[in-house]
């Protein structure tokens, strides 16, 4: 538990990823089966207990603390886990408190009734680090800031398998992974899983270079779809009830039961998780309403209903079907549509186009009728084949918005840009006051980085905390995807993936962009 | 109510204790800028804390300076005047006041763990006590301060290509840290921010010996590897941080036991050692004072009080604006 507990506090408060990487690495390496294993499932989020639940633990705390000053102290650490750790008033001949496997099987197997007195004693036996980490392990909220992904990149570097083969199989191993670490470590085989809880890696798409790879390639070479607007997905279909895995892997079928239970034939598909109504796809604000969420409210499946547009097939059945050419793979689809009518997935549509120009006009006018965010380039004879390979997918995404707007504050970055103001927020005129519509902190060097952070050092005028009013006299070219209607913002307007084009050093700040131009672009999508 | 007001003025005689604004006279507990203010008429305090205003805000931060050393009693007026060690930092007292029979200490701020930096508390028992409360919150329940050089410790020994700066506040906590380092052992320079350097040189000429120190400003990157450093706390977000080698952040401060806290700020190696009295340290204190009536000047007053109420003791919160609110500048 001494292990854990170094291990959990190391990740909550290093910045640095690779550091991070490094202490997961050790750590897995280091400690034996199987509580390594249990350290996985929680830091993956995939530990749960029966009868240990957040109220348990308040209940322990407050037969033992006054109520009104643990409401205080909990109002002021903001965090329950750590209210808890913190003001637990009883400490113990502080002994090393059981290893991790035994402390979770002792947790899972004591009756309901005798929890209370067990983690008491427990919190009085631990020392004031592992206390903490009991708490976040009992309370199943860690809130380090670590990824699922972060956890199974590390078992890949430590092991020298793909981080693509252990996503794969994620969802069908159990607790506590011995299988697996197995063969990480070569001394078994790879787990078998079921095939219906398989996650098979996506093929992903290289953008384009338009003045390079446009010459290269012939148009007759390659089918066109739009570039939907949502969120990649997989949708396993098999025996039993469906998965819906993310593009790394994460199981999200609880979110969607709108989808996953009305879905029917056997298949894995590929393609882009959207919202809406009868097939027409809302903004993606309104699919952000559902995603990051562990089930969906009665109110949110009826606004914003799930649907799949499916724009690739890799198992038939139980045929794997990725070593064929896309286009088979696309009759092979088509077919199984006929076959299995859906009401909750479509077909993505091919686009027809004669030549590069042609597409290039469909592609403008798809982002500015339609707001689609631009063109998939797929190459006819490509197999499906997982990760990023070269000349096989293209994405062809829309022309940029850009507007010039006046930095008016200037935030310090994190971690090694800590003493960096590298965190912008810029505004655009509205009559003879600039308003902010949005925030950037990249698109620009290193170099281009300690020029403004001298100048905003030498141009504050005010200054809150982290954060740094400058004059307004310096304009960026700030390039974004889309503009959506805000009632955040002062100006009404929130930028979609704003980012910074150019440094304007030679524009002064009255000729920048007004919040009237900025209507152009709410219109637009 | 009492011949002490709830401003902290001392009526019979128009005395204030750590006034916030210029006052004609003044009793000053200890150093730290939002006790100690620059403009009174007449101030009386220890001679350590007068010989830290001075160093600070000049020799003329005040019309005049009145030495009284501990445990002499002063009469102003028909009011006894005692100054007693509160063990915050170096110089730090308590206040006793003696009048028509009645006492008041007020604690200013205050711990009771042995520091060899400043004076070790002693506990003056009185009718009314006014104590601070930064830590007043059960949560607060500060570990050894061994223990934490022990973490730092093995965090440089782990890490010897970094540089471990250290955000202190520059009066008090930073020279604790420097003696506690030494205390564990550690006899290697300590390499000191610019702004660390008047106040560390204060406590040696008074005596307080923390051991071989150098400028950060006189070495190279490549020096700073693997060593400690001591810095203000915002110093690790300003340009200077550059010239340090791929610093670690710790920061030591009683705040620091808050992990979310330490992570929202960027602290990668949270050391919790405070100058202040915690929950357990202030309920002691409260019942051994033998007061009848508490009085909490600032910090987290209410549970405080709370607490005091149900123990049947008189509690009122004193709210004095001015007193750093969330105490990250004492701590």
């Amino acid at each position: 538990m001494k292990r854990f507990a170094q291990l959990l506090e190391l990740l909550a408060l290093t910045p640095s990823r690779n550091r991070k990487l490094d202490a997961l690495k050790t750590y897995f390496a280091e400690t034996p089966d199987p509580d390594r294993g249990f350290a996985l499932a929680i830091l993956t989020g995939a530990l749960t207990f029966k009868n240990v639940k957040p109220a348990v633990l308040r209940d322990v705390v407050t037969a033992e603390v006054d109520p009104h000053l643990f409401a205080l102290s909990y109002d002021y650490v903001g965090d329950l886990g750590e209210t808890i750790a913190l003001i637990w008033p009883h400490h113990g001949q502080q002994e090393e408190l059981p290893r991790l496997s035994d402390l979770i099987e002792l947790l899972d197997t004591t009756a309901k009734g005798k929890l209370p007195a067990l983690i008491a004693s427990l919190l009085t036996r631990a020392a004031i680090n592992e206390r903490w980490a009991l708490v976040k392990l009992a309370t199943g909220a860690l809130r380090i800031g670590l990824s699922a992904r972060l956890a199974k990149t590390a078992l890949a570097d430590m092991s020298g398998k793909p981080v693509q083969e252990i996503e794969e199989i994620w969802h069908g191993l159990t607790i506590p992974y011995t299988e697996l670490f197995a063969w990480l470590e070569d001394r078994g085989p790879r787990p078998d899983i079921a095939h219906e809880v398989r996650f098979h890696p996506m093929m992903l798409s290289n953008p384009i270079d338009e003045t390079v790879d446009l010459q290269k390639l012939a148009p007759e070479d390659f089918a066109a779809e739009w570039k939907w607007d949502g969120i990649r997905v997989q949708l396993v279909l098999g025996q039993g009830p469906a998965s819906l895995f993310s593009r790394t892997g994460d199981e999200i079928a609880a979110a969607f039961p709108d989808l996953v239970d009305n879905v029917f034939g056997e298949a894995v598909l590929d393609g882009e998780l959207l919202v809406g109504h009868d097939f027409m796809p809302a903004p993606f604000n309104d699919l952000q309403q559902r995603l990051n969420r562990k089930i969906a409210t009665a109110k949110h499946l009826a606004d914003y209903p799930a649907f799949l547009r499916v724009y690739d097939m890799l198992f038939d059945g139980r045929e794997d079907v990725r070593p064929l050419p896309w286009h088979e793979r696309r009759q092979r689809l088509e077919a199984w549509f006929r076959r299995y009518p859906q009401t909750r997935l479509d077909l993505s549509e091919v686009l027809p186009f004669g030549d590069w120009p042609e597409l290039a006009e469909l592609r403008r006018r798809g982002a500015a009728e339609q707001g689609h965010e631009g063109v998939m380039l797929k190459l006819r004879t490509s197999p499906y084949v997982p990760g990023r390979p070269k000349g096989l997918w293209f994405k062809w995404k829309r022309d940029p918005n850009v507007v010039d707007a006046v930095l008016m504050y200037a935030q310090r970055g994190h971690g090694k840009r800590s003493s960096f103001y590298s965190d912008y927020t810029f505004g655009v005129w509205k009559g003879n006051e600039l308003v902010p519509i949005g925030k950037a902190y990249f698109g620009f060097t290193d170099a281009e980085l300690k020029q403004l952070d001298n100048w905003v050092r030498n141009h504050t005028i005010q200054s809150f905390g982290p954060v740094r009013e400058v004059s307004k006299e310096l304009v960026f070219e700030v390039a974004f995807d889309s503009a959506q209607v805000s009632g955040r913002h002062k100006s009404g307007v929130a930028l979609r993936f704003p980012r910074i084009n150019r440094i304007r050093w030679d524009k002064p700040a009255s000729e920048a962009g007004t919040l009237e131009e900025m209507q152009v672009f709410l219109e637009a999508t | 109510m009492s011949f002490l007001d709830r401003n902290l003025r001392i009526t019979p005689i128009d005395v204030w204790i750590d006034p916030t604004g210029p006052r004609e006279r003044a009793i000053i507990t200890h150093g730290h800028g939002d006790h100690a203010r620059r403009g009174h008429g007449a101030v009386l305090a220890t001679p350590d804390t007068i010989a830290i205003m001075k160093a600070r805000y000049g020799e003329d931060c005040a019309g005049s300076f009145q030495a009284l050393d501990y445990g002499t009693p002063l009469m102003v007026g028909d009011v006894e005047v005692t100054l007693f060690p509160a063990g915050h930092i170096l110089g730090s007292a308590q206040v006793r006041l003696r009048y028509n029979g009645e006492t008041i200490v007020d604690t200013g701020d205050y711990k009771r763990l042995v520091d060899p930096t400043a004076q070790p508390f002693e506990l003056v028992r009185c009718d009314i006590l006014v104590t601070e409360a930064t830590f007043g919150l059960p949560v607060f329940q500060h570990p050894k301060p061994q223990d934490e050089m022990a973490r730092l410790l093995k965090s440089v020994a782990d890490n010897p290509a970094r540089t471990h700066v250290i955000g202190c506040y520059a009066l008090g906590k930073a020279q604790r840290v420097m003696s506690l380092l030494r205390a564990a052992g550690y006899d290697r320079p300590i390499y000191l921010h610019g702004a660390m350097v008047e106040l560390t040189e204060l406590y040696e000429d008074r005596g307080i010996t923390l051991g071989p120190l150098e400028l950060v400003l006189d070495a190279s990157k490549k020096d700073l590897e693997g060593q400690i450093v001591i810095a203000p706390p915002g110093a690790l977000k300003d340009r200077w941080s550059r010239r340090l080698a791929d610093p670690v952040l710790a920061m030591a401060s009683g705040w620091m036991s808050v992990k979310q806290r330490a992570r929202q700020s960027g602290v990668e190696l949270p050391l919790v050692i405070s100058d202040h009295a915690d929950w357990n340290e202030l309920r002691e204190t409260i019942a051994e004072t033998g007061a009848g009536q508490v009085w909490v000047t600032h910090g987290r007053e209410d549970a405080l009080v709370y607490w005091c109420r149900q123990q049947g003791l008189g509690s009122i919160p004193l709210n004095i604006v001015g007193y750093d609110e969330n105490g990250e500048g004492g701590e």
